[in-house]
């Protein structure tokens, strides 16, 4: 099997099952939901079969498709001419940002699907929706042309839509609408700013090594290269790769143009992370969606904004990033403190869940943007670096316990019919599992040690000191509301002497389904928390899939603010270039999370 | 010269040699297409006559018309093949006498109207409006205004401009109140009438300013004539003849404006849409459209820009067969090149030519062209296509410097990207918010058709912005309005097919009536809703291939203009007000699909007599398909329209 196969094949199985899905009777429902289990489930088995587990795990049967972690390049290239009178390729390859995405997304889709059970109006139509929905997803990751992951970023709009218009609440025409048109307005401003790329960009300027590098040409004998060189007129390009060389190496962007098209492309993405003042569009869809798109919602389609952040905005527009980086950061402190505030006075349970996804994906913004890397640290990577992975781990983390607590709050839904949070209580004694389960993943949220939520806030939190100690004191004290609101909602859901609220004779205990789904996050959500680097046995767990890619676009990067941004100032001193040229320091970070705590302190 | 060589001249003229029917690159040949429909006209008109003739079906002669002029137009291979050694290879010929232009863009829109002529003829078959009694009628004014939007396509000459909008309009008129004893009809064609007159009357009081000032109505000589008045720079042209002249433009733009439908001159289509079928609304609305942009384009390029040189009819023939004798050739003797005017002003050149002409032996295509043909890049450029190696003697000797005209006219060609610029954003601005508010589904697609002749005069824009600066960008920007032009025929056609299945089954056009129709007839509504998010741009569907074209353009030519120093803001601000605007019209898209698939079936429904699977429902998702599939390869699209751009802009 090729990588181009097995590649186009992951993204591209939903959708073929969605056409087979079109042809069975819509009587059968209970065919068309394991059929459609079945191809999620195929799909996450490609991804961990493929492209996740060692070769010598499987049989050797992914010799040479299984993700190398010691490599920071692509992998797995497929590249095929795809428009050539646009110069469009059919480009889709993984590095370690987007294979933990990746895997991410076709776990939390089984799981949702799992949880569809529960949706019984119009199976058939919700299942073809859904797996185009994935489609879309895993397209969005894995793509590397620009047109190519414009056009997967639009195709899980419309099956959004409908999921939220068809299958929601009482608000949901409001909350489908209110979606769609946020994200259409910043993907309209993504458009915009790629086509400003596309026509900025030309080929001839970079280097044959770098062409290469972007897979831009196969080999440096290629044909393909002799075309670009011998060119009369500039080759424009959506390589995101290549535009990430050109906007770091060479000067065919000009400062305006990466400004602005940052900030076109920041706010097409801020919107969908989603971060103040662009996330009003979150709560209303969060609350008036099913239960298992919730859990997509937050699970997977929120990470997008983050990816985009780390894989365009700042590779693509350095001087816009460099710029705006106060802004980034501010935005993502104000995004977590105002979510954490607006959480602590919702009444709806769920709302309340939602408002807690704005405060966490806070942690990415902020973690994402916090360009230490600047001359009064000596250009320094090392804790911009520590910034993204915790970002990354946190998109991660907060996609297993946020899917896991819009599941849980799912299930007392399904029984009780209200979510309002004072007319709950005591479930404890009548769910006594169910209140195991969500006590889990509610602490993994809240960012206990030992859980998923842990690594990536105290990542982010401590790589903020050497950017700003004011951010860095006021993001740490946002961990004091986070225990406040979800500490304060578990009491009053779980516990207590009894239930306040209607319909208490339908409370149940949770059934096997619920359970098996429900347990399987809690026990992601611990192992992700004890092996954050890798398990035992050497598969890696989050942070090994990203050392290597996240290491070398942090060094590039501070090369970039030393060599360009502030080619002007005054060379730094000898003692900080050997800081800056000493990188593996960070790879070593990540070992264990005690090691991560004990060093940053050192510093300090 | 007498007149015998007069005849034997225009003999060649359309015929290309004298002693056959008609060669591959005369005149005759050309125009097939057009007398094709002529003869089906007339066909239809005379088997009604004898008795036995009234019960043959006028639909299968309208098909096999359409179908063979859609054969006719589309030299298939030709389009992409630059083997200029053929004399059937179309690159830019001016044929009758230079009224009319046959060149690849004129192939293209052409063969589109074509096809959109097959499928509309299907359509009427399907959706039952012309009955056996109408049919007749209603098919020869659809093909006579097809005429005369072939003709406003190629139209070289502001005669030709003005007849081609009035051929393509009084049909269009007739259609409007087709349905007889319906009041709304009644009212709509008589609205549409009038408003065409008007229209009409002020469009020709500004041909006939530009006419009276500049002594020429052929295009091409329109442009080189301005291009010697602005020679001096804007400062030296009297002020007068500047107003002048820019009131001729204005009156000229309200006319094609009435065609576009474009704001403020867009307040018939609503009512119209309302008033007629919808069948003739999906003729109005897609063949219409692409007429009047392509006649948009021809103007503002005939203004703006510098044409490429052509070659004359039966030159390539006559080459090919070296059969080159002094008889053959045709110089610009029977276009209609005023010549005191031309020969004072732009005279050099004009006269040079014929001179030349008959010195050298070889025939001269840069004779039967305007002064265009003198500037020496654009000789070498084309001769890089082989097709007049012969002229880039002839050019050399006259003086003029390359690119004179061409920087002469900036000021013209800024004057109308920007006049362009500022209808299109009105135009899209505005139907997007009218549509916004309306109830019935054809008023709704009226405004919505509005809105995407905003759209589609943004890339004329650009083009004409570009023009002077990068060729190969403006054609790509040509390439983008192309597209968008195929890829629009399929959504509005399906459209309006979705709504007259839909009338014919339910007997209603209120959008309300449409409540919970997936459960009746779902397949329908799919395809539907696929229609309406392609329409408001939404990848993967085709809508977004079109959109993405025009934006591309628009951006390029905000870099492009940036990068001559030209203030190209308002390029990018085309691009700005596009965006939003595509997501403004996301709403009244999205409620129609809303209303059809969320919303409960109401109880006091007109009874459905309706199903998916019927010829009806075949014929939907043929129309369907390209909307829904162009996304897996259409670089076959992007090609074609390149070509079709590519002989346009020098």
């Amino acid at each position: 099997m090729s990588a181009a196969f097995l590649l186009s094949l992951i993204v591209f199985l939903p959708a073929l099952g969605a056409l087979v899905l079109a042809f069975m009777p819509s009587e059968n429902k209970e065919g068309i939901r394991l059929v459609t289990l079945g191809i999620t489930i195929a799909v996450l088995a490609l991804v961990v079969g493929g492209l996740m587990l060692p070769p010598d795990y499987t049989g050797g049967w992914n010799e040479g498709l299984s993700f190398d972690t010691s490599k920071a390049e692509v992998q797995n290239v497929v590249n095929l001419p795809w428009i050539p009178s646009f110069q469009i390729q059919y480009f889709l390859a993984l590095d370690g940002i987007s294979i933990p995405l990746v895997i991410l997304t076709a776990f939390v889709t089984v799981l949702a699907m799992g949880a569809s059970w529960s949706i019984t109006k119009h199976v058939k139509a919700y299942c073809i929706l859904f797996l185009l929905l994935e489609t879309g997803m895993l397209g969005v990751f894995v793509s590397l042309d620009f047109f190519l992951f414009y056009v997967f970023w639009e195709v899980m709009l419309l099956p959004m839509y409908f999921l939220i218009g068809v299958w929601g609440g009482p608000r949901k025409e409001y909350a489908a609408i209110k979606f769609f048109l946020y994200t259409l307005l910043g993907s309209v401003l993504m458009l915009i700013a790629i086509l400003m790329l596309y026509f900025g960009s030309d080929l001839r300027g970079l280097t044959d090594e770098q062409l290469v590098a972007s897979h831009v040409v196969a080999a440096a004998d290629s044909p393909a290269l002799a075309v670009i060189r011998e060119s009369t007129t500039p080759v424009h390009t959506f390589n995101i790769l290549a535009l990430q060389q050109i906007g770091q190496s060479t000067e065919q962007f000009s400062r305006d143009l990466q400004w602005w098209c940052f900030l076109l492309l920041f706010i097409g993405f801020a919107i969908k992370v989603p971060s103040i003042p662009v996330h009003t569009w979150l709560p209303d869809a969060h609350v008036e969606a099913p239960t298992p798109i919730s859990m997509i919602l937050a699970g997977v389609l929120l990470k997008m904004g983050g990816y985009g952040i780390i894989r365009i905005c700042y590779p693509i527009c350095p001087f816009g990033g460099y710029d705006l980086m106060w802004v980034v950061c501010g935005l993502g402190v104000a995004s977590m403190i105002y979510g954490a505030f607006a959480a602590l006075a919702q009444k709806d349970f769920k709302r309340m869940v939602a408002y807690s996804s704005v405060s966490h994906m806070g942690y990415v913004v902020l973690g994402l943007g916090v360009w230490s890397a600047l001359a009064r640290n000596g250009y320094n990577p090392f804790y911009w670096d520590m910034g993204i992975k915790g970002a990354m781990f946190q998109m991660i983390g907060h996609g297993v316990s946020s899917a896991g607590m819009f599941f849980m709050v799912g299930i007392i839904y399904d029984r009780v019919h209200h979510r309002n949070l004072n007319e709950f209580g005591g479930l404890f004694g009548k769910m006594p599992y169910y209140t195991a389960m969500a006590m889990g993943l509610f602490f993994a949220a809240l960012g206990l040690p030992g859980l998923c939520g842990f690594p990536g806030e105290v990542f982010v939190v401590l790589s903020v000191w050497k950017f700003s100690p004011l951010l860095a004191i006021l993001s740490a004290s946002v961990v004091i509301l986070t225990a406040a609101y979800i500490l304060w909602a578990l009491q009053r859901v779980y516990l207590g002497a009894e239930y306040k609220g209607p319909h208490e004779d339908h409370i149940t205990p949770s059934n096997f389904r619920e359970n098996l789904i429900g347990t399987t996050l809690l026990v992601f959500a611990i192992l992700f928390g004890i092996f954050p680097y890798q398990f035992p046995g050497g598969i890696p767990s989050v942070l090994k899939y990203m050392d290597a890619s996240i290491d070398a676009q942090a060094n590039a990067l501070a090369d970039w603010t030393r060599d360009v941004a502030d080619a002007d100032l005054p060379a730094p001193s000898a003692a900080a270039e050997t800081a800056e040229l000493t990188p593996p320091a960070s790879t070593k970070l990540a070992v264990e999370p005690v090691h991560v705590e004990k060093a940053p302190s050192l510093e300090l | 010269m007498n007149l015998h060589d007069l005849v034997s001249q225009l003999i060649i003229d359309s015929k290309g040699a004298a002693d056959v029917l008609m060669t591959p690159d005369s005149s005759l040949r050309a125009f097939l297409p057009e007398i094709v429909i002529c003869l089906t006209v007339v066909a239809m008109l005379a088997i009604r006559i004898p008795r036995i003739g009234r019960r043959v079906d006028m639909f299968w002669v309208a098909l096999a018309g359409a179908c063979l002029g859609l054969y006719f137009a589309a030299p298939w291979a030709l389009l992409t093949v630059s083997d200029a050694a053929n004399p059937a290879t179309v690159t830019r010929m001016e044929i009758f006498t230079g009224m009319l232009v046959y060149d690849t863009f004129a192939v293209f829109v052409r063969s589109a109207l074509f096809l959109f002529l097959v499928l509309f003829v299907v359509f009427t078959r399907l959706s039952g409006i012309p009955d056996h009694e109408d049919s007749p009628d209603i098919y020869t004014l659809v093909f006579g205004a097809t005429l005369g939007m072939c003709l406003m396509v190629s139209a070289n000459h502001l005669l030709m401009v003005f007849l081609g909008v009035e051929m393509a309009s009084v049909p269009s008129y007739a259609l409007a109140g087709i349905l007889k004893g319906r009041r709304k009809a009644s009212e709509a064609a008589l609205k549409y009438s009038i408003y065409g007159a008007g229209a009409a009357g002020v469009m020709l009081y500004g041909i006939s300013l530009v006419v009276g000032l500049l002594n020429t109505a052929h295009l091409p000589t329109i442009g080189m004539t301005l291009a010697e008045k602005f020679s001096g720079g804007l400062a030296t042209v009297d002020p007068g003849e500047l107003m002048v002249l820019a009131l001729a433009g204005l009156l000229i733009g309200v006319g094609l404006a009435f065609k576009l439908s474009a704001v403020p001159f867009h307040f018939w289509c609503p009512d119209v849409f309302e008033g007629a079928t919808a069948e003739v609304n999906a003729f109005l609305s897609v063949a219409s459209k692409a007429a009047a942009l392509s006649l948009l384009l021809r103007v503002a390029i005939g203004f703006g820009a510098t044409v490429p040189e052509g070659v004359a009819p039966g030159v390539r023939t006559a080459e090919s067969e070296t059969l080159s004798t002094p008889e053959q050739q045709v110089t610009g003797l029977f276009r209609v090149v005023d010549d005191p005017v031309t020969a004072g002003a732009g005279g050099a050149g004009e006269q040079a030519a014929p001179t030349a002409a008959e010195e050298t032996p070889a025939p001269s295509a840069a004779a039967n062209e305007p002064p265009t043909a003198e500037s020496p890049a654009t000789a070498g450029e084309s001769s890089a296509d082989g097709a007049v190696a012969g002229t880039v003697q002839e050019a050399t000797q006259t003086p003029s410097p390359a690119a004179e005209p061409t920087v002469a006219l900036a000021p013209v060609r800024s004057f109308i990207a920007k006049l362009i610029a500022f209808f299109a954003i009105i135009t899209c601005t505005f139907g997007n918010l009218a549509a916004y508010g309306q109830s019935n589904i054809k008023r709704l697609l009226a405004y919505s058709t509005i809105a995407h002749a905003g759209y589609m005069m943004m890339p004329v824009s650009a083009a004409v912005a570009m023009a002077g600066i990068d060729p190969a960008a403006s054609s790509q920007a040509v390439a983008g309005l192309a597209i968008y032009i195929v890829v629009y025929l399929f959504m509005n056609l399906g459209a309006f097919a979705v709504v007259a299945f839909l009338r014919n089954a339910m007997r209603s056009e209120e959008i309300a009536d449409y409540a919970g129709l997936i459960r009746r007839c779902p397949l329908t509504v799919v395809c539907f809703a696929l229609i309406l998010f392609s329409l408001v741009g939404l990848p993967p569907l085709s809508g977004f291939i079109g959109k993405f074209a025009i934006f591309a353009s628009l951006v390029e030519g905000w870099q492009t203009l940036e990068a001559a120093g030209e203030p190209g803001f308002y390029l990018l601000l085309l691009v700005i007000v596009g965006g939003i605007n595509t997501a403004i019209s996301l709403f009244y898209y999205l409620r129609v699909v809303k209303v059809m698939t969320i919303d409960p079936e109401p109880a006091d429904r007109p009874p459905l007599v309706y199903s998916d699977v019927s010829l009806a429902g075949a014929y939907l998702w043929l129309i369907t398909l390209p909307t829904a599939g162009l996304i897996v390869t259409w670089d076959w699209l992007s090609e074609m329209a390149n070509a079709a751009a590519r002989n346009l802009i020098s």
